[in-house]
């Protein structure tokens, strides 16, 4: 069987005598769009913030393409090709859409100490942000000050910056939330272009769009993995329905 | 070419009278205008060095006098040493400020807000009272310098319009250096870690490394503001170092405007202008001062800059 492209094997971490990740193994494939769900507090932005490298683990390894990048910082994973989106949106907000895109395709392309020419006079780096904004319908909005677009553009830049570095792995931490059900089906079709051209890991409380989405579905529950399979067998999993869509159901009810 | 703008109106109109004040000063002949107006420029050097690290890099450094300091000892021990060369001096001195800006740079990034500010704050006064104690060097009460910085007849700076022009030549290239810098790819970069730094380090910035850069960069132009002060005031002491003089260089940059080209050179004519008016009416000339400083930051958001741009839009 070929390397998977991300693995992570045995992870554990802690917050005091919490354990958040619980021995969570998972594996990638290239190419493919894997889903991570969970109810609250199933541990799923602990995993995603270890995967990305705000967070060491306490134990067990995170590789990508083979190569362990379990303790490198932030900045080495994305260089080696693992880009992320954020939960709560987080862009440079005094700089234009253009320029967001064009900072993260600059960090991928030479050294950016470079004190004198202009960089926004650089052609290489203006086209691949407006190739990225097209890509997420956003050309239109290129030369907007960000803290003037709307919540909705602002989850679609996110995707264009995660898309200007080229990445193996796209890390997509709920990208559908706080979006309404226009821009919620705008994001679907999205992804299911992107997916064609990068492995995708995505975390979403979005019922729906998961399923309609992923090849494959691990859930989370208390810090450990309950299930990782297809979406169809997923959905007739027990252990699932119990654990997650019913104490869902409980929580609804008596929360 | 761009709109017309009341700012730009402003400051091309400030640049003209600090180009034209020799010829002022020549056929007035007040010669303390022209002494005055050396200083400001001096400090307005320093106040753009200091809003590189400040206003476009967005960290807080509290110890920039030190560099003052530093340029300034460098050219007054120097001297003191025989060693009278301008072509010696100006170079030392830049790279003893690019040094100190490393050392203390390289430790105070490990901490962020208020802690940097402290730390930078901290390491300036170290600075201050190292050189109260350099006894050779006049200690507390400091050093006088007797002869300026030589530059073997390429420039006098001991002809009052020359060294003028020498400080304003100094000023005006420190600018140019600074906007092509803030544009830049690491301008960028750097810019763009002041906005959201948690988002550059996912994009692949390794923030500290280019933080230090700029840190260096800035320090070793406030140097080059040390070795002119010296050489305008003849004389170097610890009090260039102390951390009011910090305080002002900041305030300078508040006033004027923070990550704006123009603003710190605005703000430190304004600022010591002001000064300089005020307390030749009272010998309480800070009790009004303040106030008005007050007054400025609190309504005129983004200094005297930002308070131009308004009217422009008004």
């Amino acid at each position: 069987m070929a390397e998977p492209l991300l693995r992570v094997e045995k992870l554990v971490r802690r917050f005091g005598g919490i354990i958040a990740t619980d021995n969570i193994s998972l594996d990638v494939a290239s190419g493919e769009l894997h889903a991570i769900i969970g109810p609250n507090g199933a541990g799923k932005t602990t995993l995603i913030s270890q995967l990305t490298g705000h967070l060491a683990p306490h134990s067990g390894s995170v590789s990508l393409a083979g190569r362990d990048i379990t303790f490198l910082p932030a900045y080495r994973r994305c260089a080696l090709g693992l880009a992320r989106s954020f939960q709560i949106t987080s862009l440079l907000l005094d700089f234009t859409a253009a320029d967001n895109v064009a900072l993260a395709a600059q960090a991928h392309a030479g050294t950016s100490f470079r004190f004198f020419a202009n960089a926004r006079k650089e052609k290489g780096l203006r086209d691949a942000a407006h190739a990225a904004l097209d890509r997420v319908g956003l050309l239109h909005r290129a030369d907007v000050v960000v803290s003037r677009l709307s919540h909705g553009e602002r989850r679609e830049l996110e995707l264009a910056v995660a898309l200007a570095s080229k990445p193996k792995l796209l890390l997509l931490d709920e990208p559908m939330a706080g979006l309404g059900v226009t821009e919620s089906q705008r994001m679907v079709k999205l992804l299911q272009e992107l997916r064609k051209e990068v492995s995708i890991v995505l975390v979403e409380h979005d019922m729906p769009a998961v399923f309609a989405l992923a090849d494959r579905i691990t859930v989370l529950v208390y810090g450990r993995v309950i299930a990782s399979d297809d979406p169809a067998a997923i959905r007739q999993n027990e252990d699932v329905k119990r654990a997650y869509l019913g104490d869902q159901h409980v929580v609804t009810h008596h929360g | 070419m761009k709109a017309f703008t009341v700012s730009k109106a402003v400051t091309a109109l400030m640049l003209a009278g600090l180009v034209l004040l020799p010829l002022y000063s020549h056929l007035s002949g007040n010669i303390f205008i022209l002494t005055l107006f050396t200083r400001i420029i001096i400090l307005a050097l320093a106040a753009a060095s200091l809003n590189l690290i400040m206003g476009f890099a967005g960290l807080m450094s509290f110890g920039h006098a030190a560099y003052l300091g530093i340029g300034g000892y460098a050219v007054g021990m120097l001297a003191q040493e025989g060693v009278g060369s301008g072509f010696i001096q100006f170079p030392v001195a830049l790279a003893a400020s690019a040094i100190f800006a490393l050392v203390i740079g390289a430790l105070s990034l490990r901490t962020r807000g208020v802690y940097f500010i402290m730390i930078t704050l901290a390491f300036a006064q170290m600075a201050y009272y190292v050189a109260s104690g350099l006894a050779r060097y006049g200690g507390d009460d400091g050093l006088t310098i007797y002869k300026r910085s030589d530059f073997s007849g390429l420039i006098d700076l001991g002809n009052r319009t020359q060294f003028y022009y020498l400080c304003l030549a100094c000023l005006f290239g420190v600018i140019f250096l600074i906007w092509r810098i803030v544009n830049s790819r690491f301008g960028l970069v750097v810019q763009g870690l002041r906005s959201n730094e948690q988002r550059m380090q996912a994009i692949g910035f390794p923030a500290k490394r280019y933080q230090l850069v700029c840190f260096v960069i800035s320090g070793t132009m406030c140097g080059l503001a040390g070795a002119l002060l010296a050489n305008n005031t003849d004389f170097v002491s610890p009090a260039v170092m102390y951390w009011t003089r910090s305080g002002d260089l900041m305030v300078m940059v508040i006033l004027g405007g923070m990550g704006t080209l123009f603003g710190p050179v605005m703000g430190a004519v304004v600022f010591l202008l002001l000064e300089e008016l005020l307390s030749q009416i009272t010998e309480y000339w800070a009790l009004i001062l303040g106030p008005l400083l007050l007054l400025i930051v609190l309504f005129g958001r983004g200094g005297i800059m930002g308070a131009l741009g308004r009217a422009n839009r008004g």
